[in-house]
């Protein structure tokens, strides 16, 4: 039973993880860039629906809603602001305006909210199912793996069969090519941040939901581990991120409990080693072959 | 005729870098002596030096090897608790103090060659983004590690001890003590000595870029299959690379711990990875003498904008997007090409002339 | 255009160096006013510490100074918990002519101010910085809170007298000196009192979301007690999962526990029943700390927490011994040295954290620690 329970606290860290993945590994695949930024955004997205929820009283759908709102304006205002005049310039270049702008939204965050922790009401309520002796599983836990769940479906619906999603899949592959096909590659980059900042808030409300300290900083830690699942999932693919998000969240809370809760971090980026050191470009990452 | 000639401006350059180097260390050490300078000026002398060396170190892997790393700072960490550590044993033989510190230095540095050869061997067969993540593995992993390091001394000799704290008798002390790090070091880094230390540094890499494992290196660097296809061994260079660099990071990090009385595992993290990145590209790949401003500038920049107190870090975050958008901005570009072309074409008409 | 780039270029450097060395004037902020300094996280993730400690520095010196006698001078500098900054905040400091300084908010930055203080013989009196490795060594380095084994050992005696609980399990955090600290004396205390410890499991800063492994191994092993020796944040969490768990053991927390009650969205009712150690209460009734948490509240729209309390007792602390010393504000850092050890080692202090506190020679201060519990959401002696 209380393997049980490790597997599905597992589960649900690593949905998390999965849908933060999803946002880098969207803006990677399109923009071929490592949006640093993007951990932060979640926690601008917990702290909208803590402020609508918790200070306003606001029904907890239109807290939801509005803080998606919030965090895909801003993720789109992020991108033209400091990505796009970037376009042409190496890819460094992107990876340290990015970490600025990290810096900038968690600077920005403890100006406008300080740093006092808030604690974030959970938006499914407390409480939870007893399946069995010794194995309780609460909403939230239920309510993450069902949204990641849900979105991971509606995602490859949307990559595979709607024009956007479509005209994304062409600019990933080849950008020149996609121009001169039609498709508009600022807006479908730009549309892809929309996506990814939108996740990120619901990624912000379910993680405060399940861990309810919210701080300026809330998102950096999972941002980092998000990332290091897109790359362990194959960075670029959707089910990659799925994948690699459920596997670290699953190793981690292992090497937690049978291992040692003190070197569980060092475990799990030991096991990603090996496994990138098995299979170069992760799980379901596309074999690339040079060319001379 | 044309290979000699660049070369020669090479070389030029570098004595322009060192030549620039050694006035501003004349200056300011003319400037702390007569006590112009500001005791927070003073302070950040050592650290500038450690974050120069830091950033030199960085970009030959970045810049000349053209592989990005986000974990240079657990070189660093295993440079300052292993140089704290064998400097503490030097400390029961030798009296000397620069002895002692020269020693744990070199000993910081091989330590940190170690583990840079240990990072070595998955980089052989990852590539780009791929490796970037299995470097901040790495850092991440150094960083836990030290984290429940437990390192004593007394008169019974060496005790070595993971997640549990040994036990010391009470001649003895703990040199690192897990989560707390090192506590209790004796200050003995100087600027002269850092300097000492970034003078060497410099001049290694100077001498590797203009070497014929320099130009391997950069083939490496610009195309791989074509190096590889004329018999440029992939695996010694980049191995060599990595250890150069750690090695140098491990250096920095001695001078840097054995600046301050404690030096705790959470100080080299991930950001600190970040921010000699950031030295390294803001200073342009490859370029030495732009690392080095930049380390300088970017370490003094937060201390200056202490007026802004609250917002201090906010306007740093300002600056470093205003100042990679600038530095990016095709039409800046184009002022500073233009600028250059005239440059040179002036300077051809007077050769011709 | 090369002479102009030239000339740009070296604009900009002359401006950072001007700016750099425009703190080199003395400042001549009047002879009657007796300079205090202090450094602490006022940017980062540790900022609510040094921001506390900030404002409660800040509350005690204009009370002070509307007194009329002594008057004194603040100057919090910002370290953002990291050694580094902080000693650069020292030194900024110390171009200030600093005359007293209150130290470091956090621990490891202080133990590197600690050594810096001592080498220019400028007393220093933390207000919350508990390790022992800060005064370890260092005459004119004093403390506020309680250093680490004496949290640690009274916890366990306290457990052990009250016979709170048969089966210990702990969750400390294992790079945090404070937690760690406090945890190797509870340790030891508790081996020499004989208590049963049955699970001891640890996080980290990068790990302090998911406590279900902790939660779930101190729940397997029975644990009826567990013992919390970390800040509050942290603690809010684990009261969290453990009732989304269902799993409902006592909890026994330190002085960091304290403002778990006012963090802002926490659901009071979580923190039934759960005890703790601390000096000091924001909702105790006395008139001083009515005073100061009203005079708070009103500037900052906060109840304060043991940070504030501690630094206010700071202040004042420096302003008795000052009076007793008949220090004056001519007087360089060296000769005030020399007086408030001698004062500090003799006198006795009340404060809004405990009443009767005297210091030792090692800089430690001795104060009754206080149990107290939450009862329908407030603190109640436990006595």
């Amino acid at each position: 039973m209380e393997f049980l329970s490790n597997v599905i606290n597992g589960i649900s860290l690593g949905s998390i993880y999965a849908i933060i993945a999803l946002g880098y590994t969207m803006v990677y695949g399109i923009a071929k860039m490592l949006n640093f930024a993007h951990g932060d955004v979640i926690m601008v997205g917990a702290y909208v629906c803590f402020f609508m929820t918790s200070r306003y009283d606001m029904p907890v759908v239109v807290g939801i809603l509005l803080s998606m709102f919030v965090c895909t304006v801003l993720g789109i205002v992020i991108e033209r602001l400091a990505y796009k005049p970037l376009r042409q310039a190496t890819s460094l270049a992107v990876l340290i305006t990015a970490i600025g702008m990290s810096y900038f939204l968690q600077n920005a965050a403890q100006l406008l909210w300080t740093s006092n922790p808030k604690v974030f009401k959970s938006v499914v309520g407390d409480g939870g199912i007893q399946i069995a002796e010794g194995l309780y599983v609460s909403h939230v836990t239920l309510v993450t793996i069902a949204v990641c769940v849900i979105i991971m479906i509606g995602l490859t619906i949307f990559t595979g069969k709607t024009k956007m999603g479509k005209a994304m899949r062409a600019c990933s592959e080849d950008k020149g090519a996609a121009q001169l096909m039609g498709i508009n590659v600022n807006t479908t980059i730009s549309i892809t941040f929309a996506i990814g900042s939108a996740l990120a808030a619901i990624a912000g409300v379910l993680l405060c939901s399940a861990y309810p300290n919210l701080v300026p900083t809330t998102g950096s830690m999972p941002g980092i581990k998000a990332f290091t699942a897109a790359v362990f999932g194959g960075i670029g693919s959707i089910p990659g991120a799925l994948i690699g998000g459920v596997l670290l969240g699953i190793i981690e809370i292992f090497a937690k409990a049978y291992i040692s809760t003190e070197i569980s971090d060092a475990i799990v980026f030991a096991v990603l080693i090996v496994v990138l050191l098995v299979k170069p470009t992760g799980l379901l990452g596309k074999k690339i072959s040079e060319k001379v | 005729m044309k290979g000699k000639k660049t070369l020669n401006k090479t070389s030029k350059n570098n004595f322009i870098t060192m030549g620039g180097l050694l006035l501003v260390y004349v200056i300011v050490l003319i400037l702390k002596e007569g006590g112009i300078t500001t005791n927070l000026i003073n302070g950040q002398l050592v650290p500038i030096c450690a974050y120069m060396i830091m950033a030199i170190s960085l970009n030959l892997t970045v810049g000349i090897l053209g592989e990005l790393s986000l974990g240079h700072a657990g070189f660093m960490s295993v440079g300052a608790f292993g140089g704290v550590f064998v400097g503490t044993l030097m400390q029961e033989v030798s009296d000397s103090k620069v002895l002692c510190l020269l020693v744990a230095v070199i000993a910081g540095g091989l330590m940190a060659a170690v583990a840079g050869l240990l990072i070595g061997v998955p980089v052989l067969r990852l590539r780009g983004d791929y490796l970037a993540i299995v470097t901040l593995a790495f850092g991440q992993i150094i960083k836990s590690i030290v984290n429940i390091l437990y390192v004593g001394l007394d008169s019974e000799g060496l005790h070595v001890s993971f997640i549990e704290k040994c036990e010391v008798l009470d001649d003895g002390k703990l040199i690192i003590s897990g989560a707390m790090g090192a506590t209790g070091i004796r200050k003995l880094s100087t600027f002269t000595f850092a300097f000492i230390v970034l003078v060497v540094c410099l001049i290694v890499i100077f001498n590797l870029i203009q070497s014929r494992t320099g130009r391997a290196i950069m083939a490496l660097r610009d195309n791989r299959i074509a190096a590889e296809s004329v018999g440029i061994n992939v695996t010694k260079y980049k191995l060599l690379v990595f250890s150069i660099s750690a090695a140098m990071a491990g250096m920095a990090g001695t001078v840097f711990a054995y600046n301050y009385s404690t030096v705790a595992p959470t100080k080299f993290d991930f950001n600190t990875s970040i921010l000699v990145l950031v030295f390294v590209v803001l200073g342009g790949l490859g370029s030495i003498r732009g690392s080095l401003i930049a380390a300088a500038l970017l370490t003094l920049l937060p201390e200056l904008l202490r007026e802004f107190s609250d917002y201090r870090m906010l306007v740093y975050a300002i600056v470093l997007i205003l100042v990679m958008l600038g530095t990016n901005n095709p039409k800046i570009r184009d002022f500073f090409a233009k600028m250059f072309a005239r440059k040179k074409t002036a300077k051809e008409e007077n050769a011709n002339g | 255009m090369k002479k102009m780039k030239k000339v740009v270029c070296l604009g900009l450097i002359s401006a950072m160096m001007l700016s750099a060395f425009a703190g080199c004037g003395k400042k001549d902020s009047g002879s009657d006013v007796i300079r205090i300094g202090g450094t602490g996280p006022l940017t980062g993730d540790a900022s609510v510490y040094g921001q506390a400690a900030k404002r409660g520095a800040e509350i005690a010196v204009e009370e002070i100074n509307a007194l009329g006698g002594l008057q004194f001078e603040l100057n919090y500098q910002d370290d953002t918990h990291d050694t580094e900054k902080a000693v650069n905040a020292y030194n900024v400091l110390k171009d200030w002519d600093v005359q007293i300084s209150l130290g470091s908010v956090t621990t490891n930055p202080c133990i590197a101010t600690a050594a810096e203080t001592y080498a220019d013989r400028i007393f220093a009196l933390t207000p919350s910085a508990s390790s022992t490795d800060v005064t370890k060594g260092k005459d004119n380095m004093f403390q506020m809170c309680f250093a680490d084994p004496n949290q640690g050992s009274a916890s366990a005696q306290y457990i052990n007298d009250k016979q709170l609980g048969t089966k210990i399990a702990i969750i400390y955090k294992n790079d945090d000196a404070y937690s760690t600290g406090i945890y190797e004396t509870f340790m030891d205390k508790a081996a020499a009192l004989g208590i049963n410890v049955v699970s001891t499991t640890t996080f980290n800063t990068d790990s302090q979301n998911d406590f279900s492994v902790q939660l779930n191994d101190a729940k397997n092993a029975g644990a009826d007690l567990v013992f919390l020796p970390m800040y509050y944040q942290a603690a809010a969490l684990i009261l969290d999962q453990a009732k989304k768990m269902n799993y409902a053991p006592k909890f026994f927390g330190v002085d960091g526990m304290d403002g778990i009650l006012t963090l802002e969205g926490f659901d009071t009712t979580l923190a039934e029943g759960v005890m703790l150690l601390t000096p000091f209460s924001a909702d105790a009734t006395d008139e001083k700390t009515v005073n100061f948490v009203t005079k708070y509240q009103e500037k900052h729209n906060e109840i304060p927490n043991q940070f504030a309390a501690d630094a206010y007792d700071c202040v004042y602390a420096i302003y008795e011994a000052c009076k007793k010393g008949e220090v004056t504000a001519d007087m360089s850092a060296e000769e005030i040295c020399d007086i408030m050890i001698a004062q500090f080692t003799t006198m006795s202090f009340d404060g809004l954290t405990g009443a009767g506190m005297t210091w030792g020679t090692n800089g430690e201060v001795t104060k009754a620690p206080k149990g107290m519990v939450i009862q329908n959401g407030v603190y109640v002696g436990l006595d």
